[in-house]
């Protein structure tokens, strides 16, 4: 019984945060309502708070990283689940799980050193003398800013979606591909044709996956973001996200309303990953239970 | 040969070429930045800086000697939280449980485990920190151990439902009773599977640095008992690597390869006991 003790702990703690971050919010949740996520004034000395650009940050930065990480991890996980041989194909998948295991703020660290000075001296001025018309693609080189911290969000997340693609596509049924190829096609239009349809949905289970972590990610994209609340047409404008305005400011905080605000956000970013999470699990059982193997969500 | 079929055939080839190459750069960022951390951080890396306190602003030099502790100390608070509740949680739901019950505890813990770091530090702030009027070790160990328990428990039970159901029947019919099967037949035969649980759970934590922000704040000396504010390693590499000197630059990139030599070793074991089987024969 006492094992009974130790299960319902987690379910107890799992409550009472919840509880927590509903109670200790209830300042602003009374005094701003739902302007609280349509206006864009964050001015703790005159007490208005609008959390629009936190909003607006998180989900640049999160579409950024997903437009970049999503192409390149399902082409590399098409690799090792159709193409590589298994002995190349589960050493590569052991070097996916390492690349998972790096903190967050070790990517942060390589962002602000390597990243951000070859965004600003390289990659965004040949994207402003290329695509420069496109109002994503103007103003002034920072190097930190929307586009930076999407891309180092879009290296963390690769690997999440890289290991559960490769699972979903692995248990698709043989007979699936050998049908396709049988009929004349190539290996591509097997793969693409066939395979990857029949595993649509772990894929897009994989996809919100890795949007759940991109959204909740914090000391990477505060690291490089340049932490400033303004809301750009701009990808080379700096920005700031929910999570990153918590890890700053929070300590600073002063008066409870300063303070219930912050964790007010913590509550939107806690729902906003929640319901993508649980998304995300249905989507990965609903194929793993079509296919004949299993995945793990 | 048609000309479409040359074309079809085209196709195929060129895609399947740049689903590898997608692959060559996936792993290839792994090495790069092995790469790069082993460069820069090797070249700074020195007895100094493993037993040294940092120096005060503008003196080059010193190390974080308090970091590594203050991390040490954080990481066993985590593990004497986090562990316990996880395995335990696990023998629950895998020996005991209604599948309600079941249910119910394995969604709180996904739950748990999809809480974004930061979050579980306000949480860790507001349970911890105001109760007792200042930051310390027990509030960032505490946030460190609450993120172990769901990867430890979800991961234990698997391994626990892994035992083939012969051996728990082989127990009970030589009168063993429920507890002396878990304790002597189930456990045993799970524990490679277990260990690796815990120490992906560890080294998962360890480099956190998040729910560490407001909790264990940061210190720049020796954090004396469990009721002071601590340094810690990760949260050393974030305030290093904003600072605008050169040395904190350099001590950055070395506490960097420390943390991150640290849990890739931890992996890199867990995934080797696992490799070397479950220690359960094939039913």
């Amino acid at each position: 019984m006492i094992t009974f003790l130790f299960a319902a702990s987690v379910v107890l703690v799992t409550l009472l945060l919840i509880i927590e971050l509903w109670q200790e919010s209830a300042l602003p949740r009374h005094k701003f309502g739902l302007h609280f996520f349509v206006t864009q004034v964050w001015d703790p000395i005159a007490g208005q708070f609008g959390a629009l650009p936190f909003i607006y940050g998180t989900l640049i930065t999160a579409t950024v990283s997903l437009v970049i990480a999503v192409p390149l991890g399902i082409g590399a996980a098409i690799f090792l689940a159709e193409l590589a041989p298994a002995r190349l194909s589960d050493a590569l998948e052991f070097f996916i799980d390492l690349l998972a295991a790096v903190p967050s703020v070790i990517y942060g660290l390589l962002g602000v050193f390597i990243v951000v000075p070859l965004m600003r001296d390289y990659v965004q001025p040949a994207l402003k003398n290329t695509l420069g018309f496109l109002p994503l693609f103007s103003g002034p080189a920072y190097g930190i800013g929307f586009l930076t911290a999407g891309i180092v969000l879009a290296i963390m997340v690769i690997p999440y979606i890289i290991s559960v693609s490769r699972e979903v596509l692995m248990s698709v049924p043989r007979d699936q591909r050998e049908a396709a190829l049988g009929l004349g096609s190539t290996r591509w239009e097997s793969t693409w044709n066939v395979v990857v349809p029949f595993a649509r949905t772990g894929i897009m289970g994989s996809i919100f996956l890795a949007l759940a972590r991109a959204l909740g990610e914090t000391m990477a994209v505060t690291m490089v973001i340049g932490n400033t609340p303004t809301i750009s047409a701009s990808l080379f404008s700096p920005g700031y996200s929910i999570a990153a305005v918590i890890a700053n400011e929070f300590t600073e905080a002063t008066g409870d309303l300063y303070l219930q605000a912050l964790i007010e956000l913590g509550l939107v970013l806690f729902l906003l990953t929640f319901l993508l999470n649980g998304l995300a699990r249905l989507l990965i059982v609903m194929t793993s239970q079509r296919g004949s193997g299993t995945a793990h969500a | 040969m048609s000309g479409r079929l040359r074309w079809r055939k085209f196709v195929s080839g060129f895609m399947l070429t740049m689903t590898g190459v997608c692959a060559l750069v996936a792993v290839s960022v792994l090495f790069f930045i092995l790469g790069y951390l082993v460069y820069h951080g090797g070249k700074s890396i020195s007895w100094s800086f493993v037993t040294k306190l940092p120096t005060p602003v503008g003196e080059t030099g010193g190390g974080m000697a308090n970091a590594i502790v203050g991390s040490a100390k954080l990481l066993l608070l985590a593990s004497l939280m986090g562990v316990p509740i996880g395995f335990l949680g696990a023998i629950y739901l895998a020996e005991f449980s209604g599948s309600k019950v079941a249910f119910v505890v394995r969604y709180a813990a996904d739950l748990l485990n999809g809480v974004p770091s930061i979050v579980i530090g306000i949480f860790a702030y507001s349970l911890v920190v105001l109760p007792f009027k200042h930051f310390s070790t027990v509030a960032g160990g505490f946030a460190l151990g609450l993120m172990m328990i769901p990867i430890t428990l979800r991961s234990t039970e698997e391994f626990l439902l892994a035992v083939p159901r012969a051996l728990r029947e082989a127990a009970m019919a030589l009168g063993a009773s429920k507890w002396k099967t878990i304790v002597t037949v189930i456990v045993p035969a799970a524990y490679r599977g277990i260990l690796t649980a815990v120490l992906l759970a560890f080294a998962r934590v360890a480099g956190e640095t998040a729910p560490l922000l407001f909790t264990a704040l940061g210190n720049r000396f020796w954090s004396p008992g469990w009721n002071q504010p601590t340094a810690s390693l990760p949260a050393m590499i974030y305030a290093y690597a904003l600072a605008p000197y050169d040395d904190w630059h350099r001590q950055a990139w070395a506490a960097g390869l420390v943390l991150l030599g640290l849990i890739l070793v931890i992996n890199i074991v867990a995934r080797a006991i696992l490799a070397r089987g479950i220690a359960v024969p094939r039913a």
